[in-house]
């Protein structure tokens, strides 16, 4: 049972990693005031072209490099459209992922020729796991050595980034002077604008960093949770950040914690494949797969908490005109 | 600012027209990009999707899709609302068409079937909006999240039951049994073949016509009832709408009623048309690709035809592509699409601002 539950929470790390990158880098964009339904064509681009870049370098850090590249610049399409031009952010955001889901396919028929996908990635290419000192000698010891040996160690670094990330996303967001402005330039703009701080300035710094998180979330699924790119291999992983980001009310921790709640859930739903509860019978896999979004449907409607978003989120900001 | 008027040629086809060349003009710089030549693979995609009977047939199939989708946007649209959720109303509404012709193929006459089955798909598409539409307007959820996680439940939902409930025994591959002849729609190609007609096959179908038949009543709907203005109030001005004495929780309700009704038809056309059973993933992204038509065609029933046309035309000319060009796969609608989107939703104030500006200083000048 024991030993169970610390395979369940070991895959739980592995499926929660994207789901953290991605859902921190919606904090940044959205406690800046930009909505992004585009987190899942940040991922997916960013999971091509680091694979592509490590399959043809033979670097899996070549290959994040890429990867974070390629996602920057989904952001910055996205500023441009929304705080340049004060476009629509939900279509801009859908636009991203359409245009990321056609062009990644195309790119990689035309790179690779094997019919959407790239070629499997090893060794260096990839990101292997780290196994932590003494981890195979403590193994033999109960509870502590089982947790420090197969739930703590032999994880890739990207794992341990992700949850790195949240102390610093953190820290950012509430204890610097960037932070401050970012969470007011989400909150109210003008008294940002009044302040004699640039506005757009600060929404694409956000965005940047946005789109960072993101290139780490799609390298760590093509690099280092699959040994390559798969056509749509980011499945939904970027919507299901957004309902984390939105069950975890913007804030770093709570999000964490939907991360790994809905990275538990999906845990499950892999281990409950045909297992027959006594007195309920066989739950089906689709019923757990789909409590994420459940969940944030109810949480929207009010019924568990209310998730109240930043005040200015999705509104263009014009300054104004004497 | 100047009271200046824009001449309205200048809004209803120079800007959408330009926005349209963009999009093109970056898809044949990603066509370029890729060793080919776009000027070519454009003679292609025009040949496939117009240069034959059949082809064209074709090309009008998918538009049968995209003017439901495309519609289903708009109607929303007009009222403020973003419904994203096209594909998961479409997929339910596929659901609502299927049940009904696997219950009643074996006793009852086609034309019994077929009305029921309209009903069917509008009230399962109505229902799957009808939850979204409930959570904005009486307890102030965002559309947007709930329209995107009601996609998701309903892919789960119909994997579940297809797999668990409709598949048919001793068959692996996840889909009912094929529905008696008598619950098919008829294709066009048979039904104009008598009068010495001759198109060509293809899997257009009677639901053509009923999309056609949508794009009036939408148009009378939105234009021409004090339902229709109500609900142009509340899409232009909400504040002014809730003064005016506008029950804007109910618009709100039934504008996206009236949009998950008519995402659901696309089942009409794919389960009862075209595949006549009940699979999986019939859907294939037409929800989405109703966003590009609706912005597309201004969200406007004609503009709509236009633009489901345009994109039936690239879905069919695209496959065409592919069988002549290797290199590029039917994908690239995907990326044109998505590029429509950007450029004519997104970035629409980019071209829009600098024209507008022009002819106002032309027209004060």
């Amino acid at each position: 049972m024991f030993e169970t539950l610390i395979l369940m929470l070991d895959a739980t790390m592995r499926v929660s990693t994207p789901l953290i990158f991605a859902a921190l880098a919606g904090l940044y964009s959205e406690r800046a005031g930009i909505v992004d339904i585009g987190l899942e064509g940040k991922i997916l681009g960013s999971a091509f072209a680091a694979a592509a870049a490590a399959a043809v370098f033979g670097s899996a850090w070549i290959g994040l490099c890429f990867g974070v590249l390629a996602s920057v610049c989904l952001a910055l399409i996205h500023g441009f459209a929304c705080i340049t031009h004060r476009g629509d952010h939900i279509v801009s955001g859908v636009a991203i992922n359409t245009i990321v889901a056609g062009l990644t396919v195309t790119l990689s028929m035309y790179w690779f020729g094997m019919g959407g996908q790239t070629p499997a990635l090893s060794g260096d290419a990839r990101f292997l796991d780290i196994t932590f000192p003494f981890a195979d000698a403590l193994e033999s010891v109960p509870v502590i050595g089982q947790i420090y040996s197969n739930l703590l160690s032999g994880h890739n670094i990207l794992v341990y980034l992700a949850f790195a990330m949240v102390p610093v996303t953190y820290w950012v967001v509430y204890k610097t002077r960037f932070g401050l402005r970012l969470r007011a330039v989400g909150e109210n703009p003008h008294a940002v604008d009044t302040a004699g701080i640039s506005v757009s300035f600060i929404r694409y710094r956000a965005l940047i960093i946005c789109g960072i998180l993101c290139g780490f979330a799609g390298a760590y699924l093509s690099t280092a949770h699959n040994a390559g790119f798969l056509k749509d291999m980011s499945a939904g992983k970027g919507y299901m950040a957004l309902a984390a980001l939105i069950f975890g009310k913007w804030r770093p921790v709570p999000v964490l914690l939907a991360c790994l709640l809905f990275g538990f859930l999906d845990a499950v739903a892999i281990r409950m494949q045909g297992v027959v509860i006594p007195g309920i019978g066989e739950v089906p896999v689709q019923a757990i797969e789909v409590l994420p979004y459940v969940l944030t449907v109810l949480l929207l409607a009010g019924f568990i908490g209310k998730a109240i978003g930043p005040k200015a989120i999705g509104r263009p900001y014009v300054k104004e005109r004497a | 600012m100047s009271q200046a008027k824009v001449p309205a040629w200048v809004n209803i086809a120079l800007i959408p027209m330009l926005n349209i060349a963009l999009a093109f003009i970056v898809s044949g710089l990603v066509i370029l990009a890729i060793g080919e030549n776009p000027i070519e693979a454009a003679g292609y995609l025009i040949f496939g999707a117009f240069g034959y009977d059949e082809g064209i047939g074709y090309t009008l199939y998918y538009a049968t899709n995209l003017i439901f989708t495309g519609l289903a946007v708009s109607v929303a649209f007009k009222g403020g609302l973003f419904n994203i959720g096209g594909e998961g109303q479409a997929y339910i509404g596929g659901l609502g068409v299927g049940l009904i012709c696997l219950s009643l193929d074996h006793t009852m006459p086609f034309y019994v079937i077929a009305p029921l089955a309209v009903i069917g798909s509008a009230i399962f598409g109505a229902a799957w909006a009808y939850i979204p539409a409930y959570l904005q307007a009486r307890r102030g959820s965002h559309i947007v999240i709930t329209t995107i996680m009601f996609n998701f439940i309903a892919s789960s939902l119909m994997v579940y039951l297809i797999v668990n409930w409709l598949k048919e025994d001793g068959r692996m591959a996840p889909n009912s049994r094929t529905f008696e002849e008598n619950a098919w729609l008829p294709y066009l190609h048979e039904l104009l073949s008598p009068l010495g007609i001759d198109i060509g096959d293809s899997p257009l179908n009677l639901a053509f016509i009923w999309a056609l038949l949508c794009c009036v009543f939408v148009w009378g709907l939105i234009w021409h009832t004090r339902w229709g203005y109500q609900l142009r109030t509340l899409g232009t001005n909400p504040t002014a709408a809730r003064y005016a004495g506008i029950d804007t929780a109910k618009v709100t309700i039934w504008a996206m009623l009236i949009s998950g009704g008519l995402a659901g038809f696309v089942g009409l056309n794919e389960i009862m048309g075209v595949n006549h059973n009940l699979l999986l993933n019939f859907t294939a992204g037409y929800g989405f690709a109703g966003i590009a038509v609706a912005l597309m065609g201004r969200n406007h029933p004609i503009g709509i035809i236009l633009a489901a046309t345009l994109f039936g035309a690239l879905y069919q000319g695209g496959a065409e592509l592919a069988f002549e060009i290797p290199t590029i796969t039917p994908e690239i609608v995907v990326v044109i699409q998505g590029l429509v989107i950007l450029f004519s939703g997104a970035l629409e104030h980019m071209l829009k601002d600098r024209i507008e500006g022009f002819f106002i200083r032309r027209a004060v000048a």
